[in-house]
């Protein structure tokens, strides 16, 4: 189990594109990867799930993974935000 | 053999084989089923059959269309991949022994609702995402097939009830040989769409959909607004041969190409072009467009899922400007509602939208979106000669908040340190009859005019564009337009400013020689239309045409003003 805390900095927030890239990353690990906002968690690998929570700019995120890549999912979801300006 | 009669909306004779852009029946009927293996079997094929041809449709779009273009289909991919979307229809089939058809039905439109029902600008768009791969999956499932714009590899003439942006943002120009659709007039996008992609079109066929087959062998005679569906060898000999002429007038206007537009009595006027994106500005230098004089703004704000940055649309701006080598470019700021929707802005429908909340009336209520337009159309403005008109001027106050945001906007940049052009001309459209009657106080306070006429022609009437049934009120020669249009040019003039006009009127045969005689300074038009126009000016002198202008004025009906005009350029 790995998880970790992100603050959403990009002007629109994770919608369209951003969504779309994390949940292809999140697509190629094993794990069960969940995304917490807000008291609500998804599936990070359903593109459905990630729109649905209108995560938008300054929000605190927590992205958890379960399995045996967790901490390489944790790894690659860190590095897909912070190359395209998502979340510090 | 099979003819019909619409309406011209974009010059010139294609002969290619019909292409349907027509929805098929996805309809089915809700069915209980034993073998529930074998129906989670039959939907995780259809699932796999999609899924290859989405990613077939993303491939190929990109190469054709570009990554930008490309990035719907691979929302849709995830969409269509979606593991909260796929368990509960195949628990469905599972647990309720329901056909595949209403298990992904039942789910996809639950998902549908809670995406409709979000308090959130972008839902929208993803409840259409959603549904556009549903019917994918649906047309697999029932084994009919869909159409995709995007596939086509062969020269095509495209048969639809009508042409959005989105279905034409999709159409490869390479293959797409002419359109002809069920509806429309000379001004609905497709029209204009049309004539920026330089093919013959014909709209407003009422039923060529009904009557033309995949296949079916089709001219598209874009100068008489005529289409025939299996035509007689005869007839595509004769049409062969009208192509040719036209191709030869063509290259006979082409020497035209870097001659000054003078009258025969050397009266300067300038010919420009009227543009949506930076990619139609080889068609511009191409037929020798003296500078743009309408550019569109608004596709880049169509055809995505949210608003573009400030970024992407400096880069736009500026690639306009650096491509006209210092010619004038106007831009008009965002012209938004009415017949141009913006999925993502969410906006209520209205009861009149052509009346309501659009252009600078919503620029100026969201004043992020105007802002945001501002900034980077002020940081693009030193790579070229930038001119900026505001859209659906109503007020003088309306010209004056925006004139002053403007000014805000400009301060900051320079304050942050960007460069600014010095002298930036600030212009309004002239498409209300308002502002038409009251030019002469406007004209104190802009730099320009250009007059929108298909809006000032529509709001004159009251008769809506989009409307056939009152079609015929479209009277771009009534002795009404044109005494409005005098009004504003002897406005402009009078305070030492000049009057464009950028409307369908501007390229018009039967309109150039009475506007040349009414003093317009510029003419913008589909590029396409600028050297037939240029010629025409040519042969004429404006002393006459001051003489025939003069006379029209005082006529009483628009079918004595084109006899008039007429019988003066024989």
């Amino acid at each position: 189990m790995a998880e970790k805390q992100f603050k959403v900095v990009a002007e629109t927030g994770i919608h369209a594109r951003p969504a779309t890239l994390l949940v292809q990353t999140a697509s190629r690990f094993d794990s069960e990867i969940t995304l917490e906002y807000k008291g609500k968690t998804v599936n990070l690998k359903s593109i459905m799930g990630v729109m649905s929570l209108g995560v938008g700019q300054g929000a605190e995120i927590k992205i958890a993974a379960e399995g045996n890549d967790s901490n390489d999912a944790i790894q690659a979801l860190e590095d897909t935000m912070k190359k395209e300006g998502l979340a510090e | 053999m099979t003819f019909l009669k619409g309406i011209a909306a974009s010059n010139g004779i294609a002969i290619a084989k019909a292409y349907r852009l027509v929805e098929p029946d996805l309809s089915f009927e809700q069915k209980s089923v034993e073998d529930v293996t074998s129906e989670v079997e039959r939907f995780r094929k259809a699932m796999e059959k999609s899924k290859s041809e989405l990613e077939a449709i993303r491939d190929k779009a990109k190469v054709d269309l570009g990554a930008d273009k490309a990035a719907i289909f691979e929302a849709h991919l995830l969409v269509l991949s979606d593991p909260e979307l796929n368990a509960p229809i195949e628990d469905k089939i599972q647990s309720d022994k329901v056909n595949a058809e209403s298990a992904l039905k039942e789910t996809a439109d639950m998902f549908v609702m809670m995406f409709e029902q979000m308090d959130n600008e972008y839902m929208k768009e993803r409840a259409a995402d959603i549904r556009d791969v549903t019917k994918r999956v649906l047309a697999h499932l029932l084994g009919v097939q869909l159409v995709n714009p995007s596939m086509i590899a062969e020269e095509v003439i495209i048969v639809a009830e009508d042409l959005t942006p989105s279905d034409t943002a999709q159409l490869n120009r390479n293959f797409v040989k002419g359109f002809t659709t069920n509806i429309g007039g000379r001004t609905s996008h497709s029209a204009i769409m049309a004539r920026s992609m330089e093919i013959p079109a014909v709209v407003g066929t009422k039923n060529a959909t009904e009557e033309i087959n995949n296949g079916d062998l089709v001219i598209v005679d874009g100068l008489k607004g005529e289409v025939h569906s299996n035509p007689t060898p005869e007839l595509v000999e004769q049409y062969r041969k009208v192509h040719e002429e036209y191709e030869a007038q063509k290259a006979e206007w082409a020497k035209l190409v870097n001659e000054p537009t003078i009258s025969a009595d050397n009266h300067h006027v300038e010919l420009v072009a009227n543009i949506g994106t930076p990619n139609d500005l080889k068609g511009v230098i191409e037929n020798g467009g003296e500078g743009v004089g309408l550019y569109r703004t608004e596709f880049l704000y169509m055809g995505r899922d949210q608003l573009p940055t400030e970024e992407e649309q400096f880069e736009s701006y500026k690639a306009v400007l650096e491509g006209m080598e210092g010619k004038p470019v106007v831009v008009r700021t965002l012209d938004i509602g009415g017949d141009k929707e913006l999925p993502y802005l969410d906006l209520p429908k209205e009861m009149n939208p052509f009346l309501g909340f659009r252009a600078i009336r919503l620029c100026l209520e969201e004043q992020d979106i105007f802002r945001t337009q501002l900034r980077a159309l002020l940081r693009a403005s030193s790579y070229g000669n930038l001119k900026i008109m505001f859209p659906m001027i109503a007020t003088l106050d309306e010209f004056r908040s925006a004139k002053a945001i403007l000014e805000e906007e400009k301060a900051k940049l320079i304050s942050e340190g960007q460069t600014v052009a010095g002298k930036i001309e600030l212009g309004i459209m002239v498409e209300i009859p308002s502002t038409a009657v009251l030019a002469d106080q406007f004209a104190k306070e802009v730099d320009f005019f250009s007059i929108g006429t298909n809006d000032l022609i529509q709001y004159t009437m009251a008769a809506d564009r989009m409307n056939q049934r009152v079609s015929y009120l479209y009277q771009p020669y009534s002795p009404s337009i044109l005494r409005l249009v005098k009004m504003v040019i002897d406005a402009s003039h009078a305070e030492g400013k000049w009057t464009g006009m950028c409307g369908e009127m501007a390229g018009d045969e039967t309109a150039i020689p009475v506007l040349l005689g009414l003093g317009l300074d510029e003419f913008s038009m589909s590029a396409t239309s600028i050297l037939k126009a240029r010629s025409l000016i040519r042969n004429l002198k404006k002393s006459d045409m001051e003489r025939l202008a003069q006379e029209v004025l005082n006529m009483q009906t628009t079918g004595q003003v084109i006899e008039a005009v007429n019988n003066a350029t024989k």
